[in-house]
């Protein structure tokens, strides 16, 4: 609930304050909260492929292992140190904008884009090689291969196959959420270019930012659980 | 915000992308060992670490002045447990081939 | 003869802009809430065709209105439409759009434009799902079960479920919006304790909406994919397990079912409260228990699964969590008649419905204990029992509990008076052509025919007969307040700016409304359902509206 400040203070003038809000503190509670509610919806949106990636990577340990193992772990560490390079721009262009340093804004954001462009580049290497190994489910898709650890046994096609399956949802739709990403931050750097960031009024930065640090944890956990199953066998 | 304020809050966001990348390192050379049942619970657990620490200090949770952020995200991540869990309630207590 | 309003006319909310454009592009949430008003008695004319539909086949034993596949279509293409586009935004979209700024003391929500995007996202949901009907329809129940929905059914299963995927967002960005704005935008004074229990119930409804429907989302993602690409997620034949879907599915469709009922139990405890002329017995009893159905109906949604193959561990979980979400809903039904109790009672429309709400949503809600009930669950589970049950929930209780709201707030959203004794015939006919409709299906169910059937046993027409002469009566009870809202909004009395005399800072401002609610922010300094006061000899000075 915010303060008496309706009675006491004036309409200031600020050109950001939307009509029906008070001032601008409640404008910026009201966004971040707004935003934080958002991410509640995106953590269980992928939470329901979490679950199933959960159940069936239980139940068919094995033939997961043997399709996560034709993954390459390098990239996929790559990706991850990407994210988190990322992420350290992104609150450095937050904390920039708090304290009106204009040079280190710009610079943070483009290179917060620059980054996500080389995971997207990466991903996309790392697509159009499970496209050329016929790894994408569907009609044309091949699966042979042992599973680790125990030579003799093959993995079974179908259950690798929902591996793949559950593979490109889960990184399809976290790089759906990286292009979306990128394009809120290059309406920022836009916004950023054209001066309308200041200590009082840089909310768009903060929200975009926390969008951006979310995207980062989904792919947080995605990393491991692709990438890493039975590495040691 | 002093100016001795202002360069210590950037320096311990560098240091948090550095455990960020270290537990990230760690990540990989911990899936190489054999840990038996624990490696996926090692990576999970190293991976929850780097989440609360992106969560914490980067989206800036730790310094929020009311406890409702903090309340989202706790009730969040009790209803995907919720989800997780009574689902595997089902799938942990039936044979299913 | 219309009847022209002796004074000037106010510039309101209706008339401060014409035209097409200044409603398709409006931000204020009282003209959305019309939009949606629109929008949603036109899906709920689609929903209510079917059901006619399916009536009429059920009148004879035999399948001879329609084919077998055709009557798939009906049953799912109702059961899709009434659920995700008419129920689960009814009360939200409309009277919770209207009503959550002004009951908070605001000018509107916390974000308006996020608003009308939401029901441009509707709109979208309900474009497609309408090609969808027209170019075939959908057979697979609106549970989509798998892997008939993703390997079998020769309908357009995809665009049905982009359609419901595209309208879910819609629900998630109005309950977004309806909990910044209760936490961020109360007026001075207005503590959590003194907000209506409306909001309460609101607040509760919006908590389900925004962590339960992404999961729906992403279900039908993982269906559209199956059923495009001939994955084997969900597919026994591939190595999916079809179980995995209906986790997934009903971890949403459970809680959905509270989206659709908490709101109208929050218009009901602002109509119970008014119509008694008495503060709601045991304020923080109702209010946490909107908050307590909220989080416990994520706990029970394997009731649905009983029989489809869940374990008995699993089973006995989630039969004794559904016997404990019925008791925060139990102590709403305590807490309305302990309201009624020594109370001043009034027989206006809107009571009439919460009356019928009380009486209806006791019955639905006990026999879902009864469906809870494991042993029981085995012989009535996919009968009539079931469809009886719920729709004494959704219809006899959700519908009942809409059509009260309308009543009650209609003066505050047109100005206009609806004939009162109109009113109440209609509150009447539906509370009648209701019963007749459902009860027989609880005894048919009992006694054994399965629903989803197109043909049954001679033995069973005199009840489906009766069932539909219901179906009939409850229409006509449907289309009167229809036509007399329309009527009124010409040649209705003007209303004053509180008719009802009733709490609630809504009713401290103009019917209806100025555009930015209030002449003047309020100050709140009062307790809610202050109906003493409102009731007394000489009313205090409130110092409000301009």
């Amino acid at each position: 609930m915010h303060s008496q400040a309706a009675a006491v203070h004036p309409e200031v003038h600020n050109p950001a304050l939307l009509h029906h809000f008070a001032e601008p503190q409640q404008q910026r509670d009201a966004a971040s909260l707004g935003m934080w509610i958002f991410l509640a919806t995106e953590v269980m949106f992928f939470g329901g492929l979490f679950c199933a990636y959960l159940i069936y990577r239980i139940k068919y340990f094995g033939d997961f292992a043997a399709a996560s193992q034709t993954l390459n772990a390098a990239l996929g560490a790559a990706n991850t140190v990407v994210l988190i390079c990322s992420s350290l721009t992104v609150v450095l262009a937050v904390w920039a904008a708090q304290h009106a340093r204009r040079t280190m804004l710009l610079v943070s954001l483009v290179l917060t884009i620059i980054l996500g462009f080389a995971f997207l580049g990466i991903k996309a290497d790392e697509y159009k090689e499970k496209f050329e190994l016929h790894h994408v489910p569907g009609a044309s898709f091949q699966f042979q291969k042992s599973i680790p650890g125990h030579p003799d046994q093959m993995a079974n096609p179908q259950h690798a196959q929902i591996y793949f399956a559950l593979y490109f949802i889960m990184t399809g739709l976290h790089a759906l959420h990286m292009i979306v990403g990128l394009g809120i931050f290059l309406w920022l750097l836009v916004m950023a270019w054209k001066g309308r960031f200041t200590p009082e009024y840089n909310t768009p930065v903060e929200m975009g930012g926390l969008y951006w640090h979310f995207v980062d944890i989904v792919w947080i956990y995605l990393f491991p659980l692709l990438y890493l199953i039975d590495l040691h066998k | 915000m002093s100016e001795e304020h202002k360069e210590s809050s950037l320096t311990f966001y560098v240091g948090i992308w550095l455990t960020l990348l270290a537990g990230t390192a760690l990540t990989v050379v911990a899936a190489r060992i054999d840990l038996g049942p624990f490696n996926a619970a090692v990576a999970l657990t190293i991976a929850t670490v780097k989440a609360l620490l992106v969560a914490l200090f980067f989206m800036h949770i730790k310094g929020a002045h009311e406890k409702l952020l903090k309340l989202v995200v706790i009730s969040t991540v009790f209803f995907l447990f919720i989800l997780l869990a009574l689902t595997m309630a089902d799938y942990g207590t039936r044979a299913w081939s | 003869m219309a009847i022209e309003n002796p004074q000037p006319e106010r510039v309101n909310y209706l008339n401060k802009e014409y035209g097409i454009g200044s409603w398709l592009l409006t931000t204020d949430h009282k003209r959305i809430a019309l939009l949606y008003l629109i929008s949603i008695t036109f899906f709920f004319f689609i929903g209510g065709f079917f059901a006619l539909l399916i009536r009429l086949e059920l009148l004879t034993p035999a399948g001879d209105l329609v084919q077998a596949d055709t009557y798939n279509k009906l049953f799912t293409m109702h059961g899709q439409v009434m659920v995700f586009f008419f129920l689960i935004p009814s009360i939200p979209a409309v009277l919770g759009n209207f009503l959550v700024p002004m009951m908070v003391g605001a000018k509107d929500l916390a974000f308006p434009r996020i608003n009308l995007l939401s029901w441009y996202i509707y709109v979208i949901g309900g474009i497609l799902m309408l090609h969808c009907m027209a170019t075939g329809g959908v057979d697979t129940g609106w549970t989509f079960y798998t892997p008939f929905s993703t390997a079998f059914s020769n309908t357009k299963v995809i665009e049905a479920g982009l359609a419901i995927f595209v309208a879910g967002f819609s629900s998630i960005l109005t309950g977004l919006n309806f909990i910044v704005t209760i936490h961020r935008m109360r007026a001075p004074g207005m503590t959590w304790s003194r907000l209506p229990l409306f909001i309460w119930a609101h607040y509760a409804t919006s908590i389900i909406q925004i962590l339960g429907t992404p999961v729906i989302a992403i279900t039908l993602v993982l269906v559209v994919a199956e059923r495009s690409l001939h994955l084997g997620i969900f597919d026994p034949k591939l190595g999916g397990d079809p179980l995995l879907f209906q986790h997934l599915f009903w971890f949403y469709s459970h809680p959905a079912v509270y989206i659709m009922i908490l709101p109208s139990m929050g218009v009901v405890t602002e109509i119970i409260a008014c119509f008694s002329r008495k503060r709601i017995f045991g304020y923080s009893f109702v209010a946490l228990s909107s908050i307590a159905i909220a989080v416990f109906g994520f706990l029970v949604w394997a009731h649905h699964m009983f029989v489809a193959g869940i374990s008995v561990y699993a089973a006995l979980v989630f039969s004794l969590l559904s016997y404990a979400v019925a008791v925060p809903s139990a102590v709403k039904v305590f807490n309305w008649t302990a309201t009624l109790y020594k109370g001043s009672i009034h027989y206006d429309a809107p009571m009439l419905y919460a009356f019928g709400f009380l009486g209806l949503f006791t019955i639905g809600g006990l026999t879902g204990l009864f469906l809870a009930a494991l042993g029981v669950n085995m012989h009535v589970h996919d009968t009539y029992f079931v469809i009886a049950h719920f729709h004494y929930i959704m219809v006899g209780g959700a519908v009942m509990g809409y059509l009260g709201g309308m009543h009650f707030w209609w003066p505050k959203i047109s100005g206009r008076l609806y004939p009162e004794g109109w009113a109440r015939l209609a509150a009447l006919i539906v509370f009648i052509g209701f019963n007749l409709t459902f009860f027989p299906q609880f005894i048919l169910g009992y006694v054994g025919m399965p629903r989803r059937y197109y043909q049954y046993p001679a033995e069973f027409q005199v009840l489906n007969v009766l069932s539909t002469a219901g179906a009939t009566i409850l229409g006509v009870g449907y289309l009167l307040p229809m036509i007399y809202f329309l009527w009124s909004m010409r040649y209705g009395k003007p209303a004053p700016d509180n008719p009802w005399n009733a709490a609630g800072l809504e009713w401290k401002t103009a019917s209806p409304p100025p555009t930015f609610n209030f002449d003047q922010e309020p100050v709140v300094t009062w307790e809610a359902y202050n109906y003493e006061e409102l009731d007394a000899p000489h009313r205090e000075e409130v110092p409000v509206a301009g």
